[in-house]
């Protein structure tokens, strides 16, 4: 039971025998967090790097947990500031950690195409934690996962995705993700964040959140990047809210068991009211404990898959 | 450098000299610099005399490129003159226009003298500078060009730093008609652009890049056309890419406007899809575009919208290439693969060998206004000889260029210059 191959960079890489084989193995994963020790041996000896380019709490907390339940040593370095490291090449960075005997390197970045690159590079397995508006695997992953739980499959969902899919890596992973499994998958954002061809991919694009939610399984809010937004994409948070944000009458257009989503950090009232997010139909939460399962099985099944 | 026959018979070749319509097989011989004479047989004038061996082969005009950069001054690690003008003779090129893009900017006559004095001692090809039309390149107060072009400048431009502002482009368009000379505007809205590193479409989504849209192109086409329309000047559209530029090309044409344009054979040859996973020879301004454009670039040069080829050969360094995709330059080089890529419009059935010829010498050579680019009896004599059958592999440590920065490095490629002739001397690579 391995993944063969060196590292995990996109979702549109993975077919759905890999996936289905992750999703498994984090399944069984989610039992060790509930334990009083927290702890498996399966990594021991092993070093995961996580070298974070961008700030992030949530999925850098979630590898090194995941690693450490692992009992894997993990080292945590973020380099801040813009998406170049100043004085030293992204490349000369990376070999200087691999000359340390990494076996995994978790990387962000903000250009898309940072995790190729250093995969291609490098003998240790690299692991995606998000490029730019390209993919965040991990996430699509456990999005993935929380929803089969919830509905028991994956095929033949109504998954509207709602919000900032121009610079959403985590749209594009859970579009990639979904599409394997037959998901009717709609797409709702003003046309400003919309990009160019994705239509092609086999989803539909909506401008009109009412229209989209009619008979939705699961409805995946995207946080808005405040910080990356340099350009106009709408004129203010008030009327993005009024637009797209999702509150009690919109949820009750799609089905009465729908889920709601979001990847966090969330804009309360914004993307989602408060009443919504932390309602019945909130899985947001279940997003997060299921993340460290998912992580624990990418480390897992890209180390050999072997417990000793 | 160079071998110092007085005089070179080239015998049994394929004369093509589209500036006089002519392409017959035969001798040409050169004496002291200049073509003699052109028969279908001249026996060798003396024992001194070069033969070269031309059957199979074409004898055309040397080549010209009047769009490429050789970094020198100030960015001597991607590219110098004495590399350029190597990876020049290399291609085929007798003649390279280099932008003025350097370190200081080639904005005055000192930057000027200083290139052209670098091509005199070092240069195994002629190289013809292109003047800043602003100060530094900012887009704000015109370069003297007057001085610029008594110091030896051909033609102005800003390049990749495009004058955003109309009202200074359209001073820089009028002024331009005292010396007769070119402006040449590579037509990129900075705004629309909005630091986007590929073509904006499909693959830019999958790839999570910012996209460049076409119209960032077309748009100031559009006001350069406009501008050429209300000042009357020769205005020359570099490196066109976008299935709508050729059309408002063609309609300015068809209207008698002073507008000429060039593409590059990135454009005829590649798509967008060459980025593959991210690969940094596939990025250049503007950027690799779709299907449908790079079928309208070829049917404008069918038809003559679009007058001739240029490289914009742009080295740069491994380490500067090799990072994160967006934070690598724009460019890549070409002076080496060009006429391959253009010849291979040929086999197409896109142009026919004389043109393909006429695109890389009669035509640059009228747009710049200079008599070079034809085998005329008497003229300046820079031949280039060309086996069109020559098959081989683009390999990255075969380059003259200091740069590798290709996107053909692996590619079999059809037809090589085996030979260039300067001024009558016989280039040795």
């Amino acid at each position: 039971m391995e993944l063969k191959r060196k590292d995990i960079l996109s979702l549109s890489d993975l077919d759905r025998e890999e996936i289905d084989l992750i999703l498994q193995t984090a399944d069984s994963f989610k039992e060790v967090s509930t334990r009083e020790i927290k702890k498996v041996p399966a990594l021991r000896g092993k070093t995961v790097i996580n070298l974070f380019f961008e700030p992030s709490t949530r999925t850098r907390t979630s590898f090194e947990l995941a690693g450490k339940r692992l009992s894997a040593d993990v080292i945590n370095i973020s380099s801040t500031g813009s998406s170049t490291v100043k004085g030293e090449s992204l490349l000369d960075t990376a070999r200087n950690i691999e000359a340390m005997h990494s076996d995994f390197i978790i990387v962000r970045h903000a250009s898309s195409g940072v995790p190729q690159f250093l995969a291609k590079s490098l003998q240790s397995a690299v692991i995606n934690a998000g490029d730019g508006a390209h993919a965040h695997p991990s996430q699509g992953l456990l999005d993935l996962l929380t929803i089969k739980e919830a509905k028991g499959t994956l095929e033949g969902l109504k998954v509207v995705i709602v919000g900032d899919i121009l610079h959403g890596r985590v749209a594009h992973s859970d579009i990639h993700g979904l599409l394997k499994y037959g998901a009717d998958i709609h797409l709702v954002a003003p046309p400003t964040l919309i990009p160019i061809g994705i239509e092609l991919w086999g989803v539909t694009v909506h401008y009109h959140l009412d229209e989209a939610l009619h008979d939705a399984d699961v409805v995946i809010l995207l946080r808005l990047q405040l910080e990356r937004q340099n350009t106009a994409y709408f004129p203010t948070l008030r009327e993005y809210a009024k637009l797209y944000g999702l509150d009690r009458r919109r949820l009750s257009l799609a089905k009465e068991d729908a889920l709601v989503m979001h990847p966090g950090p969330i804009n309360r009232g914004v993307e989602v009211t408060s009443e919504v997010a932390d309602g019945l139909s909130s899985v947001i939460l279940k997003q997060v404990s299921n993340g460290i399962a998912v992580r624990m099985a990418l480390l897992f099944l890209l180390s050999g898959g072997k417990n000793d | 450098m160079t071998e110092h026959a007085a005089s070179i018979l080239i015998k049994g070749g394929r004369i093509i000299d589209p500036a006089q319509g002519r392409d017959e097989i035969g001798d040409l011989l050169v004496e002291n610099g200049v073509i003699l004479e052109i028969a279908s047989s001249i026996p060798l004038p003396n024992a001194a005399c070069l033969e070269i061996d031309a059957v199979g082969k074409i004898v055309s005009p040397g080549l010209i490129d009047l769009h490429c950069h050789v970094r020198e001054p100030g960015f001597e690690y991607k590219e110098t003159v004495a590399s350029a003008t190597a990876a020049a003779a290399a291609g085929g090129f007798t003649t390279i226009c280099c932008m003025p893009n350097t370190n200081p900017v080639n904005d005055n006559q000192s930057v000027t003298e200083f290139i052209l004095e670098k091509t005199a001692s070092e240069g195994k090809v002629r190289i013809l500078p292109i003047g800043a039309i602003t100060k530094g390149q900012k887009g704000k107060e015109l370069a003297e060009m007057g001085e610029l072009v008594s110091a030896g400048c051909v033609a102005v431009s800003d390049d990749g730093l495009p004058v955003m502002n109309s009202q200074v482009m359209r001073q820089a368009m009028s002024y331009a008609k005292i010396f007769d000379i070119p402006v040449i505007d590579h037509c990129e809205d900075l705004n629309l652009t909005n630091n986007g590193v590929i073509f904006e479409g499909e693959v830019s989504t999958r790839l999570g890049l910012k996209g460049i849209p076409a119209s960032s192109e077309t748009v100031m086409v559009a006001r350069d056309i406009a501008l050429a329309e209300l000042t009357g000047a020769r205005v020359h559209l570099a490196h066109i890419s976008t299935a709508s530029s050729v059309h408002l090309i063609r309609e300015a044409k068809r209207r008698g406007i002073t507008v000429t344009a060039e593409t590059c054979p990135h454009y005829f040859t590649l798509t967008d899809e060459a980025v593959g996973c991210y690969s940094a020879n596939a990025k250049m301004k503007p950027p690799l575009a779709q299907e449908l454009d790079q079928a309208e670039v070829r049917a404008g040069l069918a038809d003559g919208t679009i007058d001739l080829i240029a490289t914009d050969h742009a080295p740069h360094a491994a380490d500067e290439k090799e990072q994160a995709l967006d934070c690598s330059p724009f460019g890549i080089i070409g002076l080496e693969t060009a006429l391959p890529l253009s010849l291979a419009l040929v086999e197409k059935g896109i142009l026919s060998l004389p043109e393909v010829i006429q695109k890389l010498t009669s035509e640059p050579a009228r747009i710049l206004g200079k008599k070079i680019g034809h085998l005329g009896i008497g003229g300046i004599a820079d031949i280039t000889i060309i086996d069109p059958e020559a098959e081989w592999l683009v390999k990255e440590q075969d380059f003259k260029s200091l740069s590798k920065n290709s996107p053909f490095i692996g590619w079999t490629l059809k037809g090589r210059a085996t030979a260039v002739i300067v001024g009558g001397k016989l280039i040795k690579n």
